[in-house]
């Protein structure tokens, strides 16, 4: 069996010697021009004219495209069509592609498009939540409201009850890998696309429309990303669409990619929210009622916005059992890169109020958070004795896969918690400039995209007259392991060593009509279907066999290498051998579609997710409180990924993940001046961890337990949770920081070492 | 100009090449070693990250911001040269994939390169050697793992490289000069040189502002200009030394210099920064000025025949200013030696590899409880690096007291106005500056006070 063994990634041999291809790497043909993006340098305004005589004249330019150049509707948006790719009256944003420059380099691409000159009648620009507020400016005509019980109600009755506000900052993805397409004029005005995208069909739609074409004109291909995390969901459709675009127009090859800075200055990030809170709570620290605002600043266009909002709210409980909660959510327009899909997607920022909800109960009634986290537990699933009913979530669906008590109580003691706990306070009892914290922070992740129609997936499965396989499936790689282990999936149907299976590209000409790799579902969607395909053709392959030796199909086993029936061994070449000279169809695909999932999204509610996946980390921090300069000395985490298919992806995404949710919450600063320009849009500026930035002493472990719903060989989704267990470093923070006074930390994220010495000075404040 | 070097193992002869053509541009698109990733093109991400093999020894460089004039006479490995010739992977690729050290992969040819260069120079301080290799997928501990499973395994024979010999060819469009005198005259005659040290700093002109340099000069020959010598009351360390080398001179001299200077940059961006580079720019937030500052270092100059000193606080007039005349040039610094008393701190967003928001630099000393002579060095807190004269003489003679030195950060407030940006606010600059005289009261009280000396 392949299945659950920590094999190597797919391509890790390629990886360490240079030779993984990615797409600026494809050798191109002789002639091949490449693209940049000109940009608006003014946040909003009129677009009166732009003089591009110099950028015209630039060495080595072929030509340089402007909206009105554009023979059909080139917008790139993912959802409601307000993306243009080159701005036409208006531009809304420092950033927005305003023209494209075709030249025979990289270089004097680049070089070009600084050339331009632009008149801009400038206009009022809006980049805060308030300037939006007060302009009413938002997506959707007015903020999303789910609730359950009476929150405002109860809040009036409640023993103690606590207000505050946290703002949290957005993310820029910073996969190593920038964005990148490639585009190869094909005959009869076709086209193909090599794409470092997430999301293929998209791709393919999008230039469809943009050459007037139907999708059948348009192949695209993707075969790894250099990272992605939610970046290249969409992001890349306007590169894609440029390169079809020019190279139908000039008959040659176009490639295109962002240099670094041009990459974190047009793309879009994670949205920054800011949550304000009411909350009551009885002495021991039981929620009674929530009421909750979300304020997000989805940049200019639509983009993802209105499902990260929704996937916000359907974590604003988190892992607590809320009787009720009212939660207001503001999708509002501003002036800044369109957010979009980022890891989470909106469910970091949903958790992240409601844990520092319960660190400030527990800061206000002087008790640790761990312990109030875990009053307020789901109950356990299947610990429903009786009538008792599902404790449900706020949005209806009923919580009945609970894991996180037993989950939390593993954690708690294999990380020695109390007697750490207890240390730290010896510590900071004792030391002046250095204080230590510690906490405890659960996650509890829905698993299923919240769009319904999007939770499908198919797959191509040959095998070959010699035994081989070739396996292709409408998921994408970015680094993930998805292809590794849906190849685990197929090896063990076919009970074929590894290196049986050949894992190709994906290819919008194989399977056709495939969903984003997003929302964690890669494995659990593409693993099926490929299953699925497999199992077709074994089944052929048994019913061959059966009839062979006059048995039933069910006789005929697949393992080792080897198909086996009575008592013949038929090695699996010599099987397919035999298949292929009885006519038996060696290729099939599969098809799969999540099952018991509706939501209703106007009214929050119904069951958006097929089930959870949980976790929980420890972390131990020291803080400098002359400076606030921080650092995570231990961390452990114990998380939830079913029956693991690949325990060693999964740890090496929990790790990673935890490392890029701390980043988040720590030093990854975005800032934007007056006028609406990022800062930050380089390394030297934007930190993400470095190497030592990650925790000394760094314990991840895997839950033993199965999903209990009917997911690929029982396994859960692990691709975003992980993200969600570096909430427990910024919470660890909060800890420090609320030993060095009696007022409530109040700490803001990202924790950046100016903002820890400054939630220092307020703990001080009486 | 015409160029020469080792690549993975065999001979390259190049003619006429631009002098600011980068060695990965060259690696990527003239050859199509595409193994060698560009990820930034600045120098701050590490996955361009090659090898390259000189009289000094291995070492790893980032080819986005290196010029390929730096590399005439030595020899460059790339990850497609890590593997032995016969294809058997090094036992840091073999690592990787047992640890599960990659995971999209993009990263990981640099790695290999950083950890590879290490693995030959025995280096296993293995957060230093990847501090400017950044990994977004990982979160560094598979890849850690990787380099420490590797430690003890022999080092492949094609690893040892025997550098080409230096050989000079250049032209009077892209000067290469040898001798310090001739390259002193004729910079005289031709001011309006952009002079190339390790071009850390130069190399983003090219990729990120498209600027045309010009006339260039690379001073990488010219022997005068580098190493370290010591006389009895001297360290004398030429402009073209680079940080690494001049990191491990302090390690035993001024220690607290010498962890400054491990923050400056990353290992490949030490390997390549001069301290004159670093000098003669006249940033307001270079690393190496506050300590040179606080250290009373003196700075040497030249023009033509005519040889300078100067304080090295007073060569920083205004931002973007320095006592430097049209054709003179940089060519040392002096430090004194003497008993340590050097305090170094540098704030930055992230630990490593980011550029100070404060760096500062205090040297105290005390006789009796009475302060006996103080200098304070300070970058991030004005457009120059720029000694702290109010807190100074708030302390200079004073009692050695908390009291006395809570004075000198009042006083602090007269000495500097610093700006709000990126990276800090001025009212967060003002206040860690001055917490910066605090931390030396409590450190010398024994007291625990830097978050890298707790461990869980």
């Amino acid at each position: 069996m392949s299945i659950a063994k920590p094999l190597p990634h797919d391509a890790a041999a390629l990886h360490v010697n240079g030779s993984a291809r990615y797409v600026d790497d494809i050798p191109t043909p002789h002639g091949t021009l490449h693209l940049a993006f000109g940009t608006s340098p003014i946040a909003a305004g009129t677009l009166n004219s732009m003089n591009l005589e110099t950028v015209r004249a630039a060495e080595g330019v072929i030509a340089v495209l402007t909206a009105d150049d554009l023979e059909f509707d080139s917008d790139v948006s993912p959802s409601a069509h307000d993306e243009p790719l080159l701005a036409e009256k208006t531009v809304a944003y420092v950033g927005q592609p305003t023209f494209l420059v075709i030249a025979n380099s990289h270089t004097a691409a680049r070089k070009a498009a600084r050339l331009a000159q632009f008149n801009i009648t400038e206009g009022t620009p809006i980049f805060t939540i308030e300037e939006a507020l007060t302009a009413n400016s938002r997506f959707e005509d007015g903020p999303r409201i789910y609730s359950k019980g009476d929150a405002v109600a109860i809040l009036e009755t409640s023993a103690h009850t606590i207000n505050g506000s946290i703002t949290m900052g957005g993310q820029e993805h910073f996969y190593l890998e920038g964005q990148a397409a490639l585009a190869l004029p094909a005959e009869n005005g076709d086209v193909l696309v090599h794409s470092s995208t997430q999301h293929p069909t998209e791709i393919q739609h999008k230039v469809a429309h943009a050459i007037g074409k139907p999708m059948h004109a348009v192949r695209v291909e993707t075969r790894r990303m250099g990272g992605g995390f939610g970046g290249k969901e969409s992001q890349g459709n306007a590169l894609a669409v440029a390169c079809a675009i020019a190279a139908l127009k000039t008959g040659k090859p176009c490639k295109m990619r962002y240099d670094r800075d041009d990459d974190m200055i047009i793309t879009g990030k994670r949205h920054d929210f800011r949550i304000d809170y009411t909350c009551g709570f009885d002495s021991d620290g039981l929620i009674q009622a929530i009421d909750v605002k979300h304020y997000t600043r989805c940049g200019w266009a639509q983009d993802l916005s209105l499902p990260v909002a929704d996937r916000a709210m359907l974590h604003a409980d988190n892992a607590y059992n809320l009787p009720n909660i009212r939660i207001e959510s503001h999708r509002l327009k501003t002036n800044i890169q369109s957010a979009t899909a980022y890891r989470g997607f909106g469910g970091p920022q949903g958790m992240l109020g409601m844990e520092r909800i319960v660190d400030h109960i527990a800061q206000t009634l002087g008790m640790d958070p761990a312990i109030v986290r875990q009053k307020n537990y789901y109950a356990s699933g299947g610990s429903f004795p009786g009538k008792m009913k599902p404790q449900t979530t706020p949005y209806g669906q009923d919580v009945t896969d609970s894991i996180i008590l037993e989950l939390t109580d593993a954690l708690m003691s294999s990380s020695d918690y109390s007697n750490r706990r207890a240390a730290a306070d010896d510590w900071n009892s004792t030391n002046s400039i250095i204080k230590r914290g510690i906490a405890m922070t659960p996650v509890k992740f829905g698993i299923s995209f919240t769009l319904t129609h999007l939770n499908q997936a198919g797959a191509l499965v040959h095998v070959y007259q010699d035994g081989s396989i070739h396996l292709n499936h409408g998921g994408t790689e970015m680094g993930q392991g998805l292809f590794q282990k849906v190849a685990q999936v197929a090896a063990s149907r076919f009970g074929v060593p590894m290196d049986a299976i050949k894992i190709s590209a994906t290819d919008t000409a194989k399977v056709p009509n495939t969903s984003a790799t997003a929302a964690s579902s890669g494995t659990d969607l593409n693993g099926m279907a490929v299953k699925v395909a497999c199992d077709k053709i074994r089944d052929r392959i048994a019913q061959h066999f059966a009839k062979l030796h006059n048995c039933t199909a069910t006789d005929v086993s697949f393992s080792e290498g080897y198909v086996r029936v009575a008592d013949k061994n038929y090695t699996f070449p010599e099987a397919a051998q035999l298949a292929y000279q009885a006519r038996i169809s060696l290729s099939a695909t599969g098809f799969y579609k999540t099952p018991d999932i509706q939501w209703d999204r106007i009214k929050g509610q119904g069951r958006p997710f097929f089930y959870f996946a949980y976790g929980a980390a420890i972390t131990e921090v020291a803080v400098d409180t002359l400076t606030g300069e921080n650092r995570i000395l231990r961390t452990d985490i114990l998380h939830d990924a079913g029956a693991s298919l690949n325990p060693a992806l999964d740890i090496g995404q929990i790790e990673g993940g935890y490392v890029q949710g701390a980043g988040w919450l720590t030093t990854e600063e975005l800032v934007w001046d007056q006028k609406g320009r990022l800062r930050t849009h380089a390394p030297s500026t934007y930190k993400i961890p470095a190497c030592s930035d990650r925790p000394d002493i760094f314990n991840v472990d895997l839950w033993d337990g199965e999903n209990p719903a009917e997911t690929i060989f029982k396994s859960k989704a692990v691709g975003e949770p992980p993200l969600m267990l570096g909430v427990s470093a910024f919470f660890a923070l909060s800890d420090a920081v609320a030993s060095c006074g009696p007022t409530f930390a109040d700490l803001q994220a990202p924790a950046t070492a100016e903002e820890v010495l400054a939630a220092i000075g307020r703990t001080q404040n009486v | 100009m015409n160029v020469s070097f080792r690549l993975n193992g065999k001979g390259v002869e190049l003619t006429n090449v631009s002098a600011t053509t980068t060695l990965l541009d060259w690696l990527r698109i003239d050859q199509n070693l595409t193994g060698t990733k560009e990820g930034c093109n600045e120098g701050d991400c590490g996955a361009c990250s090659v090898m390259v093999t000189d009289q000094t020894g291995a070492k790893a460089l980032n080819a986005c911001i290196l010029f390929l004039p730096q590399l005439d006479g030595k020899a460059i490995r790339t990850v497609e040269g890590i593997s032995a010739p016969d294809g058997t992977p090094h036992p840091v690729q073999t690592e990787m994939i047992n640890h599960h050290g990659s995971q999209c992969g993009f990263c990981t040819p640099g790695f290999v390169v950083s950890m590879a260069t290490a693995h030959l120079n025995g280096d296993t301080d293995h957060d230093v050697a990847l501090a400017g290799n950044l990994c977004r997928c990982t979160g560094y501990a598979p890849i850690i793992r990787a380099a420490e499973a590797a430690e003890n395994a022999s080092i492949p024979a094609h690893m040892v490289e025997i550098p080409p010999i230096l050989r000079t060819k250049s032209n009077e469009k892209d000067l290469i000069p040898t001798d310090l005198e001739g390259f002193a005259n004729w910079y005289e005659a031709n001011p309006d040189t952009t002079l190339i040290a390790g071009a850390t700093d130069v190399g983003l002109w090219v990729t990120k502002h498209f600027s045309d340099l010009g006339q260039t000069a690379f001073l990488n020959r010219i022997p005068e200009l580098r190493g370290i010598s010591e006389t009895d009351d001297e360290i004398h360390v030429g402009a073209m030394t680079t940080l690494t080398e001049l990191l491990e001179t302090m390690k035993t001299r001024y220690p607290s210099f010498a962890t400054l200077i491990k923050r400056y940059g990353s290992t490949q961006v030490r390997n390549a920064a001069t301290i004159g580079g670093n000098i003669a720019n006249g940033s307001p937030i270079g690393d190496g000025p506050p300590a040179l500052i606080a250290l009373d270092a003196t700075l040497h100059l030249r023009k033509g025949s005519k040889t300078r000193q100067t304080p090295i606080a007073n060569y920083f007039i205004e931002y973007g200013k320095q006592d430097r005349d049209l054709g003179e040039f940089v060519t040392g610094v002096t430090i004194p030696k003497v008993a340590d008393n050097l305090h170094c701190y540098k704030l930055s967003k992230r630990f490593d590899q980011d550029i100070s928001a404060v760096c500062g630099c205090i040297w105290i000393e005390v006789n009796n409880d009475i302060i006996s002579k103080v200098r304070l060095g300070y970058g991030g807190m004005a457009g120059i690096p720029k000694r702290a004269t109010h807190a100074e003489d708030a302390l200079n003679g004073k009692a050695w007291s908390e009291d006395t030195i809570r004075q000198a950060m009042d006083e602090m407030s007269k000495d500097f106005a610093p700006l709000s940006d990126m990276r800090a606010s001025a009212e967060y600059r003002m206040q860690t500056a001055q917490n910066m005289l605090l931390r030396v009261w409590h450190e010398r009280n024994g007291e625990t006070t830097l978050v890298h000396e707790v461990t869980a």
